[in-house]
């Protein structure tokens, strides 16, 4: 051991902040959630093109993808993302609360800030063997339903909330019956999974339940993954319109002064090479156009919005998902 | 009187207990080890290549090492002077210190983690203050390494302490009154006595700090070719459906894992042969 390596260690810890600290140009981060990597692979180097031909000015965009909730958090201890792109409007709705986001940041962008859309549809083992057509099969005994969990995950609150609003909405529909039916379904699930991509472990891997609800753009991950041959969507009759919100981060863009690029950035999501990236990589472009292009990958559907069937996700999430919530209720019953 | 050797149990009894310990190591170690590699190279060598060509890999890969290298200085000059302390002085609150020491290996990993953003974070303690000065520690490398030292650094001292104990003082006493100075004697007389135990404790504290997870998962920040350490790349790519490129990124921690493996064996070997020799240096005790 000599004196020498301590030091040699330390330049090299030096060498490696001055490169991360080190860039030239301008310097976005967009803060998303886990699985919106492929997107943002193929949007980034899109709109650093047509930024680069408009204005001259060369700009980086930096991803930091991980679960939304985290995400968020990691935001208001000082993760300086000049942007969020998330999948629920309770993780940019915490970051409004802290002052960040603006209170108002849906009406920043059309399409109350949600640059695409999905929904939750079935996916069920090759052949349909248990005839699993629309919400009303999943209730039905001896089917086992594989969900992330309702409380805690986006794709289990979306699941939940759409199994709501489908009893809501069936003749004679009522928050009562509605309740029931919601419980009924999750007495159908063996168990919960932690998240998405847990839910889709248990489902393709572990071999366990009937049918797995999960988001469309999920199923073409799966389908990459795990292969095409092994599964079978199932779009049921009606189902929830999932929003992806996105919105700027106040302070940190007046701080870093990227105000400008940073909105740019976002509302290039709403152009034509925009949306038409977002199709590609399976989500519902807003673009009537481009959504009538990829028609064929996306089936009609009826969906209800979040804001119309439960008055918005803050009202949601009060009703259902806190401590002593509809879910609890339900829960603890079971 | 017959000497009763502790190896005559029945026959039976010693294959079943081989059995039992090989087939825990088989299922345990062996299997999940084979299970990396097979996962990694399922889709063939060209998927694998790919999955370590990809730039953000690249970059957690060198971070992951080269924030494992930047622990080591501290991890080295904190144990030796944890030993030192312990294990030739004494004073108040000895056993303090070595509790604390401890520390890290009782506080959950995350927990060490949240305990860093709420002290830097921008809604912690310090964050007004480093947001003020454009100091960024969370959520930047600094707060990388400050979490990966949080969870490494007791394993040089808790390594030099019972040996720099056994060997006591005499011969640094012996080096003083011979007249050498306190830094002569440090590395004439110290240093060399505890060489082996304090690279195998580096190579230990190396080996927790490239495979850290929970304390810098929460300190990261997860910017892609930035602050995402091998680890938190093999999370998030498994949570996107990317199974062989995960399974790729987490051979290469085996591989890592395997090659301390190595070192350590080595170190353990060449700090037995000293022993060896010291013993033989001796006079032959005089045995009743």
């Amino acid at each position: 051991m000599n004196t020498r390596r301590p030091l040699r260690f330390a330049t090299l810890l030096a060498t490696l902040l001055l490169a991360a600290g080190a860039q030239a140009d301008t310097v976005l981060l967009n803060a998303s959630y886990d699985v919106a990597r492929d997107l943002y692979k193929d949007y980034n180097p899109a709109f650093q093109k047509a930024w680069q031909a408009k204005t001259g000015e060369k700009i980086e965009v930096k991803q930091s993808h991980g679960g939304s909730s985290k995400q968020v958090r990691a935001v208001a201890d000082g993760l300086e993302a000049d942007v969020v792109t998330m999948n629920q409007a309770t993780d940019v709705d915490f970051l409004a609360d802290k002052g960040l986001v603006a209170k108002d940041y849906t009406k920043k962008f059309p399409n109350n800030a949600s640059p695409y859309t999905s929904t939750m549809v079935f996916i069920v083992r090759k052949g349909n063997p248990k005839g699993i057509k629309d919400w009303s099969d999943l209730v039905k005994s001896g089917v086992q339903v594989i969900v992330p969990h309702p409380k805690n995950t986006g794709n289990g609150r979306y699941t939940y909330l759409a199994a709501w609003g489908y009893a809501l909405k069936q003749p004679g529909g009522s928050d009562k019956s509605a309740q029931e039916f919601v419980s009924k379904l999750l007495k159908n699930a063996p168990l919960f999974g932690t998240g998405g991509r847990d839910a889709t472990t248990t489902f393709m891997q572990r071999r366990l339940g009937d049918v797995l609800v999960t988001f469309e753009s999920e199923a073409e991950l799966i389908a990459k993954e795990f292969g095409r041959g092994d599964f079978e969507v199932i779009y049921p009759s009606v189902s929830i319109l999932t929003e992806f919100p996105v919105a700027l981060v106040e302070k940190v863009v007046d701080k870093k002064g990227t105000r400008k690029q940073a909105h740019a950035y976002l509302e290039y999501l709403w152009s034509k090479e925009g949306q038409e990236i977002i199709a590609e990589n399976y989500l519902r472009p807003r673009d009537p156009e481009v959504l009538k292009k990829h028609a064929a990958q996306f089936p009609a559907i009826k969906t209800f919005t979040v804001d119309e069937t439960f008055g918005g996700w803050s009202k949601a999430f009060k009703a259902h998902f806190v401590d002593g919530g509809s879910f609890d209720q339900i829960y603890s019953v079971k | 009187m017959t000497v009763r050797r502790a190896n005559n149990e029945p026959r039976w009894m010693r294959v079943l207990l081989l059995v039992v310990a090989l087939g825990f190591l088989a299922l345990f170690l062996g299997f999940p080890l084979v299970t990396v590699f097979y996962e990694a190279l399922k889709k063939g060598v060209d998927a694998y290549l790919a999955g370590l060509a990809d730039p953000e890999a690249r970059s957690a890969i060198l971070l992951t090492l080269g924030v494992a290298a930047a622990a080591i200085p501290f991890n080295i000059a904190f144990g030796v002077a944890a030993a030192w302390a312990i294990a030739k002085f004494d004073f108040r609150g000895k056993s303090l210190l070595i509790t604390l020491i401890d520390l890290p290996f009782a506080v959950s990993p995350v927990v060490a983690g949240l305990l860093f953003v709420l002290i830097f974070g921008s809604q912690g303690w310090l964050g007004p203050w480093l947001a003020e000065h454009d100091i960024k520690i969370i959520f930047a490398i600094p707060g990388i390494v400050l979490a990966t030292l949080f969870v490494t650094f007791p394993f040089v001292a808790r390594e030099l302490i019972p040996l720099m104990q056994a060997q006591g003082k005499d011969e640094e006493e012996a080096a003083v009154s011979l007249g050498a100075s306190g830094w002569q004697m440090f590395w004439r007389v110290t240093v060399p006595n505890i060489k082996w135990g304090l690279l195998y404790g580096v190579i230990l504290a190396n080996a927790r700090a490239m495979g850290e997870f929970g304390a810098v998962s929460v300190v990261s920040g997860h910017i892609r070719g930035e602050t995402n350490t091998l680890p938190l790349h093999v999370e998030i790519l498994y949570n996107e459906y990317q199974s062989v490129a995960a399974f790729a990124s987490a051979s290469i921690l085996a591989l890592l894992a395997l090659v301390t493996l190595v070192a350590k064996t080595v170190v353990e070997w060449r700090m037995r042969k000293e022993t060896e020799m010291l013993t033989a240096d001796l006079p032959p005790e005089k045995t009743e």
